[in-house]
């Protein structure tokens, strides 16, 4: 338990009389890279934001190294400060701010929320553009970027103020195979430093180049949870199976 | 004229004068038992539909003892002018058909023929002599001062108003008693748009004096409490009938008519009737009845040409101009400020302050612009009495506040969710989050509508003149009033609002191009 970074026990969460999740227990510990499956209505989306505190849930509790959630409605923002310290997120659709540039985006909250001083922060946001091979796009509008760039810099942005677990939905989703295999290499290389990875996926291939270990999500439960290799080679449950079976007809 | 918001401002505001002075019953309750109404009810009874009309045209808002309509019969029109005009149609042999008319466009409507005479209160002037076929004077009236009971005897004359605030009738020959004493004595001219308000300013302290015609201060004085009108006139002046240029064969049967009318005492039994007889009266038309009838028509007139008279308006003009864009980019800053925090407080508040500035935006713009100002200008004048820039600028200001509140509130809606989700992740507090995310994308989704209404604020402006700032428009109406055209007055003030509106636009679109805002 002490070296859990995030805890989730008996999470449960619906959206008007649907039940999105049902329950939801999962530990997930230091170091640890993550692919969280399941097909598309799962919950892996769900799961992520619940946990940076993005949409309340029923009942259950989330333990972010640390900092508690509790059930019931999303705290205010000032309450949220050691959370949003604790975990960075990086969106399916990167939701870069459409008015600053990219290293603005970058910099934003290391200026704003950490006080760092403008120039230093620049420089830092500089070198994760750059170890993340964009840096000559530093100038650029978000609108001037392709999927692939935005990608990257909307997980330099969740980086930038350093927080030990890090959250990241659907990230091949804009990338062609290709260019997958390359972003797990990079994220691999990022969690060399002790930092976590939570990653939601669909995409069965990615899971097995960057996860240590793959959860299933089926109906709003966990119904798989384990070493990737042993998940995804001998699948239990019908949900496994099915995502295995989309990835073949895929033509993978 | 068409305003961007509105209506016709000449019809509201009588609409408003009635609707706010509280004196309107009062005003109703004297005027109702003048003797004779019955008697003198021309355009209510066509004696033979055979005869050919007589369409003259006159301004129902100038009331009593002018033209109003009967209030026993508001289907009915009454008053001397109504009176005199039958007279004339009798003359002629003709049916008097009343044509209604804003006061200020007599001389525009005979011109294009709207009407074959225009009278009520029409005022003898030198720039009318030249621009329009005039009849002989049928009545003599005092410019008079009125002042508060308490000044009764201080002030006399307009030397005596030197520094003080003198309120009168725009376009009128007052009101340039006034300008000329604000050259001389350094009076204060305040023109209004009717002549109600100008006596209830008085009587409220906005104003130390009134000027205005006898007949009118009179009943001021009958119907505003604690009022007092000096006996001497300060100028005398004469209400003639106008014609448009070529009736001059009209003109002269109507002058005869009148004449004949002044020498057998028709025109004094009318006049006795609505008790505006009086021994200067009696002077007026003994002297004037012994006179031939006027045949040149322009004698009295100082020849002026349109330079020369441009010339002589433009700095008047200018100044108008300066007033119309200082008070309008102090109103647009007022709107943009009370605007956001609307938006915010819509968007961000809890259920009873939402449900506050919702029924503050839609009172706001579901009411017009003119009873707003009149509200906060006259309404409120017992409560607060604000200056007259003041209150145009808090009334335009908070007006497009819940126009600018509505834009900003679609535009903060329009910044998508996402980016907010991604910047509470980031940790950034929610008013960080308005000011650096929302805020800064929603202001330039707003930026065209914002020019849009700046530029239509700019054009609303010109409503200020009920309440008695005179800007571009209220100027050139003076203007034009004066020279008796509105040709060049018109092509200056439309040429100002350009000058003033296409760098605003211009502006617009470069901040859109440096800010990326896709462009259509």
């Amino acid at each position: 338990m002490s070296d859990a970074v995030l805890s989730i026990v008996d999470l449960r969460l619906s959206r008007g009389s649907q039940a999105v999740l049902r329950d939801v227990d999962l530990e997930v510990r230091r170091g640890e890279r993550i692919a969280l499956m399941g097909l598309s209505g799962g919950g892996k989306t769900t799961v992520l934001r619940a946990v940076c505190a993005l949409d309340p849930f029923q009942s259950g509790t989330i333990i972010v190294d640390g900092f508690g959630l509790k059930a019931g409605p999303v705290p205010r923002e000032s309450q949220l400060r050691e959370l949003r310290r604790r975990v960075g997120m990086v969106f399916q659709f990167h939701h870069l701010f459409a008015h600053l540039s990219v290293i603005e985006n970058v910099s934003l909250a290391q200026v704003h929320v950490h006080r760092i001083a403008r120039r230093e922060a620049d420089a830092k946001s500089k070198s994760w553009l750059e170890s993340l091979g964009v840096g000559a796009r530093s100038g650029a509008r978000p609108s001037e970027l392709s999927g692939g760039e935005a990608q990257r810099v909307a997980i330099a942005r969740a980086l930038a103020t350093d927080p030990p677990l890090l959250l990241m939905d659907e990230p091949t989703a804009s990338l062609d195979p290709a260019r997958r295999g390359e972003l797990a290499a990079t994220l691999v290389s990022l969690t060399s430093a002790g930092r976590t990875l939570l990653v939601a996926t669909h995409d069965v291939a990615f899971a097995l180049s960057l996860a240590t270990r793959v959860v299933v999500l089926a109906d709003g439960c966990v119904v798989e949870d384990g070493p990737s290799g042993d998940v995804l080679a001998r699948p239990s449950h019908p949900a496994t199976r099915a995502l295995l079976q989309g990835e073949r007809s895929a033509g993978l | 004229m068409t305003r961007h918001r509105g209506g016709s401002p000449l019809l509201s505001a009588r609409l408003l004068v009635l609707l706010l002075s509280a004196d309107v019953f009062a005003l109703c309750a004297s005027a109702s038992p003048v003797p004779g109404g019955a008697n003198g009810q021309p355009a209510g009874s066509p004696p033979a539909a055979a005869r050919p009309v007589l369409r003259w045209g006159g301004d129902s808002e100038g009331g009593a003892p002018f033209v109003e309509a009967d209030p026993a019969n508001p289907a009915v029109l009454r008053g001397f002018d109504v009176e005199v005009a039958a007279l004339i149609a009798e003359g002629l042999g003709r049916t008097p058909q009343f044509v209604q008319v804003a006061w200020a466009s007599i001389d525009a409507s005979v011109r294009r023929g709207d009407f074959d005479i225009g009278m009520s209160g029409v005022e003898d002037t030198p720039a009318r002599r030249t621009q329009l076929v005039v009849t002989i004077p049928y009545f003599q009236f005092g410019e008079v001062l009125t002042v508060r009971r308490a000044d009764r005897g201080k002030y006399r004359s307009l030397a005596d108003l030197g520094g003080r605030r003198v309120g009168t009738l725009g376009g009128t020959q007052a009101y340039e008693l006034l300008l000329d004493a604000a050259r001389s004595h350094a009076v204060v001219a305040v023109s209004y748009d009717d002549d109600v308000h100008p006596y209830t300013d008085l009587a409220n302290g906005r104003l130390d004096a009134v000027l205005l015609d006898n007949i009118i201060a009179a009943r001021a004085e009958r119907r505003t409490a604690g009022l007092f009108t000096e006996p001497s006139a300060v100028a005398a002046g004469r209400y003639v009938v106008v014609l448009a240029p070529g009736q001059e064969a009209l003109r002269d049967l109507i002058d005869a008519i009148l004449l004949a009318a002044m020498r057998d005492g028709r025109l004094e039994r009318i006049y006795r009737t609505w008790e505006i007889w009086d021994d200067s009266q009696a002077a007026f038309l003994r002297a004037a009845g012994t006179r031939a009838p006027s045949t040149g028509g322009g004698e009295t007139a100082e020849p002026t040409g349109p330079l020369a008279a441009t010339l002589r308006y433009l700095p008047a003009v200018l100044r108008a101009a300066v007033i119309s864009i200082v008070l309008s980019c102090l109103s647009m800053a007022l709107a943009v400020f009370v605007g956001v925090l609307v938006a915010s407080g819509r968007l961000y508040g809890n259920r009873w302050l939402r449900l506050l500035l919702t029924a503050y935006v839609e009172v706001t713009r579901g009411t017009p612009v003119l009873l707003q100002l009149f509200v906060i200008y006259y309404g409120m004048s017992s409560v607060i009495r604000l200056p007259a820039f003041v209150a145009a600028w808090i009334g335009l200001g908070l007006n497009y506040a819940a126009y600018e509140s509505e834009i900003y509130r679609s535009a903060l809606l329009a910044v998508p969710v996402g980016q907010l989700e991604a910047a509470r992740t980031l940790g950034l507090t929610e008013s960080q989050i308005l000011r650096l995310i929302r805020g800064p994308q929603a202001f330039r989704l707003a930026l065209a509508p914002m020019t849009n209404d700046f530029v239509a604020l700019l054009k609303d402006s010109s409503l200020v003149s009920v309440i008695t700032v005179i800007e571009l428009t209220k100027q050139t109406q003076i203007f034009a009033a004066n020279i008796g055209s509105w040709v060049v007055p018109g092509a200056l003030c439309a040429a100002l609002y350009l000058a003033m509106s296409l760098p605003l636009s211009r502006l617009a679109r470069r901040l859109e191009k440096a800010w990326n805002v896709p462009q259509s």
